[in-house]
């Protein structure tokens, strides 16, 4: 066991590199299908992807917009030259024995990520992030003296990008990771499906004494959860800080992640490095982009996570509500979209808050997905605003919405249907109202008094007698009105 | 003479009905089969050129227009993939390979009416001046069996010249279609780089090679490229065609607006004599058909065989990594392990010359080495090209040998493969940068073609095509 004392002697430095899958319907460099989730092995394979002889790339104009969508998530502009190489290595997953990626030029040089970690803003920048495409899939059963490939995968378009060292926890990090996740997907540029795998991360992890010299890394490959990112820095951490403190040296070396055991376990050593020869792709002309293609593309960017956060923010939503609604895309999209239309910000807030709690649960208790949440702006602002009117009750006005997004409909014929408009018809309510005062002289005479506790107990008495429906407000009005006048 | 006529009278008879594809594919598979001792084709691709042939004559009778080739027989050099045989590039570790797609020049050439009846042999993978590098045979220059026909594209100059098909394919890298064009006595046609799409051709050095025809004469090869060029959507490197016919180009050509100039550094030293006074010969009678003449110099000229030994074999490491015997062709049957079966696949199914230039390739493409070597002779390469545009500024055309000497014999050269790299000395420029070049016979010494060569600026295919059917035209 290591103290906090000596714990707190060493500063991690943390980079991350993360495979982020393009969003395009067919590969990088050929029009075989991209969506490998439900497809049979080697189905989803060209006459490119399979290394046939005189096969040669055509790149897909789509994974290029991607990219420079990526860009601009990241705070900065696609560069407007960049190319493709050419990295060589073979293996069986590999069926040209090189895998093309942007080694000399790549797509995007530099950028930044605002990160917000317990209430503090840390900016990771971004030291690069290139194209390049996928290998194939190896699998080895265990027990068996073969291996299987499965070449779906070979071409899948990829956006690698790579930070500078500038995380120093595993809370950091996390963080770093998710924040990306959410770039990503609110730009448009990936699914970011970890389940599939749609995003990969491999952590650099060193520790130093000194502040100024960063110690000896090592690399964990192939994290895909924020959850994993973080343990898997975290026990790095520690692992390096064991080794210094027995006197011992950390290598430079590759590891993976066990998680099962909750531990990284070493790979390959510096020493089997590959030497990948490198080498301009002369099949696959540059990549030129005009300053109106960059132009036309910034333009189309959606709003990104931390200007969404500010305009929820200025709703007055809590900081939890804010990020539930961000991590929901589909919810938080929708909140803003109702913003842009110029409604009321305090009915949006009222849908917003609606959206974080009623319709999460159901979210979450698998009743309804966000996908098929039937999310119809004009029929939630109604019932926004009937609450807003006081033509319904806030307990009411759940009841319809749990209807209104599983089924769709009218907000007003559901609570029509449900019997839960109040009423606020003030003749109709007048009658009740002189009905149960009749009926309460005591408490009548009080209220007449200045009791003010018992104008409660006659407006709970007023709303048993009208089922619930009777409008609170005007309610009052009406006691205060019709015991004046006496 | 030959006996055929030119393809446009081929395809016109066949059209009216004078003749019939199937009549013309029997007289190609006849002569494959008459001369097959000379080694030209590795396969004949009877039964489909067959087929072939008699669909277009029942197209024919029902008054179909067929196309610009319609029933005219052609050989492939054996690196394009292709329907109805093996497609191997001369290589062992393709032996069997069955290509499931056909290249883009095969499937625009059919779409014309062309038929593909042969493959024609080539050194393996297309690395090599002579055809001796094939692994399967080394093929026998049609004017002395003693002799190289030239390489690569050795098989498809000879089988041109041995009268076994109207036109042939050729792939040129360094110079493949043009030495054996000059070997042989040919037209050897090399395009500018990207206006024949590569798709669906073995591919050697990706940055130079180019495809283009080898035939009779100059309006062949006009014809042939005409139907062949243009932007293909599978070859991202290809450009847009001149929308001027490249045929119609070539005849009323002026030969007094012609301005050319003399590459000195290919009239120097190291030339042979005999070629040397051939090509002066050729030149002067250019200037009296009204020409101007001059000479120029490319400075850096002399250094691009070395530019090109460097780029080339880093290419060729990279597009060869592909065969490792696991997805088709030649996998070692004893092989138990992953290691092995890399290992023994490419150890028996590469020869001598592909894993020579393989590891040429890897070693100037290592860490460490990569700036010396392959960075240096890219620019260098740039260098050439800032030499040539220059030039281009004076003259219109450039104009030298093919090869500095006529064909050699069998086994002369293959023990030394520096001697052999520099037959490629005067054709290796037009591919370092690009330019549209042109081999056609002007004599012979002692029975052996000579090949003078004319080259113009990037996409001057259409003047240069011109130029050396008017030149053709002065000599013959």
């Amino acid at each position: 066991m290591i103290s906090d004392k000596v714990q707190k002697q060493y500063t991690p430095t943390i980079g991350i590199e993360c495979h982020v899958q393009l969003k395009t319907k067919t590969k990088l460099f050929s029009a075989a299908g991209n969506d490998a989730r439900e497809a049979l092995p080697n189905t989803l394979i060209s006459h490119i992807d399979l290394g046939m002889p005189g096969a040669l790339p055509v790149l897909n104009e789509k994974a290029v917009e991607l990219g420079m969508r990526a860009a601009f998530a990241l705070n900065t502009k696609p560069q407007k030259l960049s190319t493709f190489d050419r990295k060589h290595y073979f293996y069986p997953d590999l069926p040209t024995g090189y895998q093309i990626t942007q080694f000399y030029n790549p797509i995007i040089k530099g950028g930044h990520v605002i990160v917000n970690v317990d209430g503090k803003e840390i900016k990771v920048n971004i030291h690069e992030a290139h194209l390049e495409a996928d290998a194939g899939k190896s699998i080895h059963p265990t027990g068996k003296d073969y291996s299987l490939i499965d070449l779906n995968r070979v071409g899948t378009p990829l956006l690698e990008i790579v930070s500078e060292p500038d995380m120093h926890s595993a809370l950091e990090a996390k963080a770093y990771a998710k924040e990306l996740y959410l770039l990503m997907r609110y730009a448009e540029v990936s699914d970011a499906n970890l389940f599939y795998g749609n995003m990969r991360f491999d952590v650099n992890v060193s520790i130093s004494t000194d502040t100024n010299k960063l110690g000896t890394r090592s690399e964990t490959k192939n994290l895909n959860s924020f959850k994993s990112v973080e343990k898997a820095v975290e026990y790095e951490v520690k692992r390096q800080i064991e080794l210094l403190e027995k006197g011992q040296t950390v290598i430079q070396e590759t590891r993976g992640w066990d998680d099962a055991k909750q531990k990284t376990f070493s790979q390959r050593g510096k020493e089997e490095a590959h030497d990948y020869r490198y080498m301009p792709d002369p099949d696959i002309p540059p990549i030129e982009l005009t300053d109106s293609v960059i132009a036309s593309t910034q333009s189309s960017m959606p709003k990104l996570p931390n200007e969404l956060r500010d305009k929820l923010q200025s709703l007055g939503l809590s900081n939890s509500a804010t990020e539930t609604l961000i991590e929901e895309m589909p919810a938080g999209k929708f909140v803003i979209g109702l913003l842009d239309k110029g409604f009321n910000n305090i009915d949006v807030k009222r849908i917003a808050n609606w959206l974080t709690s009623e319709v999460q649960a159901r979210v979450t208790s698998a009743q309804l997905t966000w996908e098929n949440a039937k999310l119809e702006p004009a029929s939630l602002m109604l019932l926004a605003q009937m609450v807003s009117k006081n033509e319904i009750s806030s307990t009411g006005a759940k009841v319809v919405l749990g209807e209104l997004v599983t089924n769709g409909g009218d907000a007003l014929k559901i609570a029509e249907s449900k019997n839960l408009l109040q009423v606020s018809n003030e003749d109709e309510l007048t009658k009740i109202v002189e009905k149960v005062l009749a009926e309460n002289p005591k408490a009548a005479a009080d209220i007449k008094a200045g009791e003010m506790k018992a104008i409660g107990f006659m407006v709970g008495q007023i709303m048993k007698a009208s089922q619930g429906k009777a409008n609170p407000s005007l309610t009052q009005t009406l006691i205060k009105k019709l015991l004046q006048s006496k | 003479m030959s006996q055929w006529q030119s393809i446009t009278k081929l395809a016109n008879d066949v059209q009216s009905g004078r003749t019939s594809a199937s009549a013309l594919v029997d007289q190609a598979l006849q002569t494959i089969e008459d001369k097959k001792e000379f080694n030209a084709v590795i396969v004949s691709i009877t039964e489909r050129a067959r087929e072939r042939a008699k669909n277009i004559d029942n197209r024919v009778t029902n008054g179909e227009t067929i196309g610009r080739l319609a029933g005219v027989p052609f050989i492939a050099k054996d690196n394009f993939l292709t329907f109805g045989s093996d497609t191997t590039a001369a290589s062992n570790i393709l032996k069997g390979f069955k290509a499931p797609y056909q290249s883009t020049a095969i499937e625009r050439l059919e779409a014309e009416g062309a038929i593909c009846v042969a493959k024609a042999n080539l050194d393996a993978f297309a690395h090599g001046s002579s055809t001796e590098n094939s692994d399967f045979m080394t093929t026998k220059n049609p004017h002395d069996p003693t002799r190289v026909p030239g390489g690569s594209s050795g098989g498809s100059a000879a089988a041109v010249i041995l009268d076994m098909a109207p036109f042939a394919l050729g792939t040129d890298t360094g110079g493949s279609i043009r030495l054996p064009a000059s070997f042989c006595g040919a037209v050897g046609y090399k395009p500018t780089y990207g206006l024949v799409s590569r798709s669906g051709v073995v591919a050697m050095a990706s940055s130079t090679d180019v495809i283009g025809p080898l035939t009779r004469t100059v309006e062949d090869a006009a014809l042939v490229l005409d139907v062949m060029a243009g932007k293909d959507a599978l070859d991202s490197t290809t450009i847009d065609r001149d929308p001027t016919s490249y045929q119609t180009s070539t005849t009323n050509y002026k030969l007094a607006n012609a301005k050319i100039g003399v590459i000195r550094e290919y009239m120097a030293e190291g030339l042979d004599p005999g070629v040397k006074k051939q090509i002066e010969n050729a030149i002067e009678k250019l200037k009296v058909a009204g020409a101007t003449v001059s000479e120029i110099s490319l400075p850096s000229l002399p250094l691009a065989l070395a530019c090109y030994y460097i780029i080339m074999p880093a290419e060729v490491s990279s597009n060869l990594s592909r065969y490792d015997g696991q997805r088709y062709g030649f996998s070692h049957p004893k092989a138990t392990s992953l290691d092995d079966s890399y290992n023994w696949s490419r150890t028996e199914g590469f020869g001598r010359e592909a894993k020579r230039r393989i590891m040429i390739g890897t070693y100037v493409l290592s860490s460490g080495y990569y700036d010396a070597y392959y960075k240096k002779a890219q620019q260098l390469r740039t260098k050439l090209i800032d030499e040539f545009s220059q030039a281009f500024r004076t003259v219109d055309f450039m104009i030298g040998p093919t090869a500095p000497t006529p064909a050699f014999e069998i086994g002369q050269n293959i023990s030394d493969p520096l001697k052999m790299y520099l037959t490629d000395i005067m054709t290796v420029a037009a591919n370092l940068v690009g330019l549209p070049a042109i081999s056609i016979p002007i004599g012979q010494i002692d029975g052996l073609p000579i090949g003078l060569q004319l080259m113009a600026a990037q996409n001057k295919d259409r003047h240069l095509l011109g130029l050396a059917k008017a030149t053709e035209g002065i000599l013959s």
